[in-house]
């Protein structure tokens, strides 16, 4: 299934989602269509810089940070701003996720309910950062209908989630027909109700890529206006020592 | 005529002894009932004041609406402007600002790796800055358990029973891992140098004392606060003083319709024990009303077994001529004179338990283990003026009301038979 961090990519995990690929041959049937954003979004080595610009009830505040991706099981995130986010880092391997806070140069593995917390205060929580991207496979997928989002023709789509665990049993999404790229994606509860909605509100084409760089998520349990992810700088199949992907990389 | 009643009650035991218990009995309870009523509802009151909102709280409506989530990313900023101004208009309250949030205490082990953590509850006080109350309100030496109390930045507290749970003792690391105003996650390190123990079980289960500066250092709360609360310089709530000078304050910003403007509330309408202290009103209405009934169904049925076993007194009382109004008037003050002696006693007893509750408190530990609450486990009965009569009437009306009813029956003894009756 597909995550905010599909859709975008900005951010760890989310970044995990980046690059839709250039149109391919039209899928025959739901499943190829998973198996297309899949592809799209599963690339090499990137490097990431993106800002995250939360809208809360009191205001809105802008954060930039660096992240390594490789695959989608392993990134590392740096915060460079503001000054006092500045050298918290984030490190994921498969689903685990680790956080070093240089106040008190402490190492903090991120689990149990602390999952269930927002990522700097954004729509975004932990455990969205964590789940696997990949939608074939996890999920089974319907089509039905089409629409337009972006002035682009898009199948719109229902996924039930496979595992009864899933964060997110049921979603909505909406796919580029012709770029295999995610425009919107509702996420819903067991009972229906929503959750959370992410947005695209740009696609551009980078690195030889299509590539949703601005998109905007958002709790639907929450007020305000939700969560921006915008990509300033994007580098595709970059060289990433594997040193980087360790924890001991996280006190340097 | 009364020494003649009384008399008669002394030589004959039958006639006194059962009603006089029952009085006494329900007496006792009643009184004891209440004092035990406005001891817990003194408790509420110190211990929620001391230990939550104090006697007022200002707090931004925002932040009000939720105040339960503890929702820091609404608190009130500018708070020491509003603390200059809280004290130049409501002078006759003491005012100093406090932040509650929840978190996870870390324990590193020497690697500094997770050696264990629980969700803790923090309590953020102004410990250090000369002008602060907040040291002779909380009245944190005698809560100690072990260690000391903080000197300086970057020393906490811990519960603690939370301590133990953890492993931990005074001297060792800890840090904090929460959420700021702005919702990030964020850490800090503390040294605890103390463990304490309040008596109240939603306290001790798993909670950190700190300094407010550490607490807006950790939560990027720079010049903010959840809450800023308000004690009565005399010590004690004053409901109707309160209700005044929050609507008094309100009135300020009614016009503002910004959502994070301030308000004031009053300690009996957060946390709902407004809704409580009336529930338990209505419960010591209830316990009188019913200690009155049972006291008088017991009475009357004690009466009409007097009159059964004293048929035949009064039939010759009747046939000497005496009046049926006179028979049931001398059987009513009969009644007047047990319920006085009764609820004399009675009272009396219950009094001198209050009194010994008032003192020495009640340890209910086992039994509110699990209280949600906060108010402490050792409960102490308080002692007012109201108890001086609470059961004193009652136990007079309901004798009397007995005895009166029961005596109805003397009416229905019909002259012309008496001689009959008496020769059977």
């Amino acid at each position: 299934m597909k995550k905010p961090a599909a859709l975008f990519l900005p951010f760890i995990g989310l970044a995990l989602a980046v690059g839709a690929l250039l149109p391919g041959a039209q899928a025959a049937n739901a499943e190829g269509i998973l198996k297309k954003i899949d592809e799209n979004r599963v690339s090499g080595n990137k490097v990431i810089i993106s800002e995250m610009i939360i809208h809360g009830r009191r205001g809105s505040r802008t954060l930039r940070v660096k992240s390594w991706i490789q695959g989608t099981d392993k990134s590392f995130s740096e915060y460079l701003d503001p000054p006092r986010e500045r050298g918290t880092k984030m490190l994921k391997l498969g689903d685990q996720l680790w956080t070093y806070y240089p106040a008190s140069d402490r190492i903090i593995l991120i689990a149990g309910h602390m999952l269930r917390q927002s990522v700097m205060g954004s729509d975004l929580s932990y455990e969205d950062m964590l789940e696997d991207p990949t939608l074939l496979g996890n999920h089974v997928a319907t089509i039905n209908g089409e629409e337009t989002l972006l002035e682009r023709p898009c199948w719109l789509m229902s996924l039930e989630a496979k595992k009864a665990d899933a964060a997110y049993p049921q979603r909505r999404i909406w796919v580029d027909r012709e770029r295999y790229t995610i425009l919107k994606e509702e996420r819903f509860a067991r009972s229906g109700k929503l959750l959370k909605i992410t947005t695209v509100e740009s696609v551009r084409r980078l690195g030889g890529r299509w590539v949703p760089d601005r998109a905007r998520f958002k709790d639907a349990l929450s007020e305000g206006e939700g969560t921006e992810f915008v990509i300033r700088d994007i580098e595709f199949d970059a060289a990433i020592p594997d040193i980087l992907f360790s924890k001991a990389s996280l006190k340097k | 005529m009364i020494r003649f009643l009384c008399l008669g009650l002394w030589r004959d035991r039958s006639r006194s002894l059962f009603p006089l218990l029952t009085v006494v009995f329900g007496v006792l309870l009643t009184v004891l009932m209440f004092s035990w009523i406005k001891g817990v509802e003194d408790n509420f009151l110190s211990t929620g004041a001391r230990l939550g909102s104090g006697h007022l709280a200002v707090m931004s409506r925002a932040y009000a609406a939720e105040a339960e989530q503890l929702p820091n990313d609404l608190a009130l900023t500018g708070v020491n402007g509003l603390l200059e101004r809280l004290g130049r208009e409501f002078p006759a309250l003491q005012w100093t600002p406090r932040i509650r949030f929840a978190g996870l205490i870390d324990i590193p082990d020497e690697k500094g790796e997770t050696r264990t953590q629980g969700p803790v509850g923090g309590m953020a006080f102004d410990l250090f800055s000369a002008s602060s109350p907040e040291p002779g309100i909380l009245n944190l030496e005698p809560a100690l358990i072990s260690g000391s109390l903080p000197r300086k930045r970057g020393e906490i507290l811990l519960s603690h029973a939370f301590a133990s749970r953890l492993g931990v003792a005074p001297g060792d690391t800890a840090t904090l891992i929460a959420g700021t105003m702005y919702g990030s996650m964020a850490t800090a390190n503390f040294t605890i140098v103390g463990t304490f123990r309040f008596g109240a079980p939603a306290m001790d289960r798993g909670t950190m004392i700190i300094d407010i500066a550490d607490a807006r250092a950790a939560l990027d709360m720079d010049d903010a606060a959840g809450e800023i609360v308000g004690f009565f310089r005399s010590g004690f709530y004053d409901r109707k003083t309160a209700d005044t000078e929050a609507g008094r304050f309100n009135a300020m910003y009614a016009s503002s319709p910004d959502p994070f403007a301030p308000q004031m509330d009053t300690l009996l309408h957060l946390s709902g024990m407004s809704q409580m202290l009336g529930w338990m009103d209505a419960m010591l209405g209830a316990v009188v009303a019913i200690f009155l009934t049972t006291m008088f169904i017991v009475l009357w049925n004690t009466g009409l077994m007097g009159n059964i076993r004293r048929y035949g007194e009064i039939g010759v009382r009747l046939a000497l001529g005496e009046t049926k109004g006179g028979v049931y008037r001398s059987m009513i003050g009969e009644a007047a004179v047990v319920g006085l002696v009764g609820s004399l006693i009675g009272t009396a007893l219950g009094l001198a338990l209050g009194y010994y509750g008032q003192r020495h408190g009640f340890e209910l530990e086992s039994m509110m283990r699990n209280a949600s609450m906060l108010m402490t486990t050792r409960l102490h009965t308080r002692v007012t003026g109201t108890a001086y009569f609470i059961g004193f009437i009652p136990g007079l009306a309901a004798t009397v009301l007995g005895a009166a009813t029961a005596g109805r029956a003397i009416y229905k003894r019909q002259t012309s038979r008496l001689l009959k009756e008496l020769e059977a």
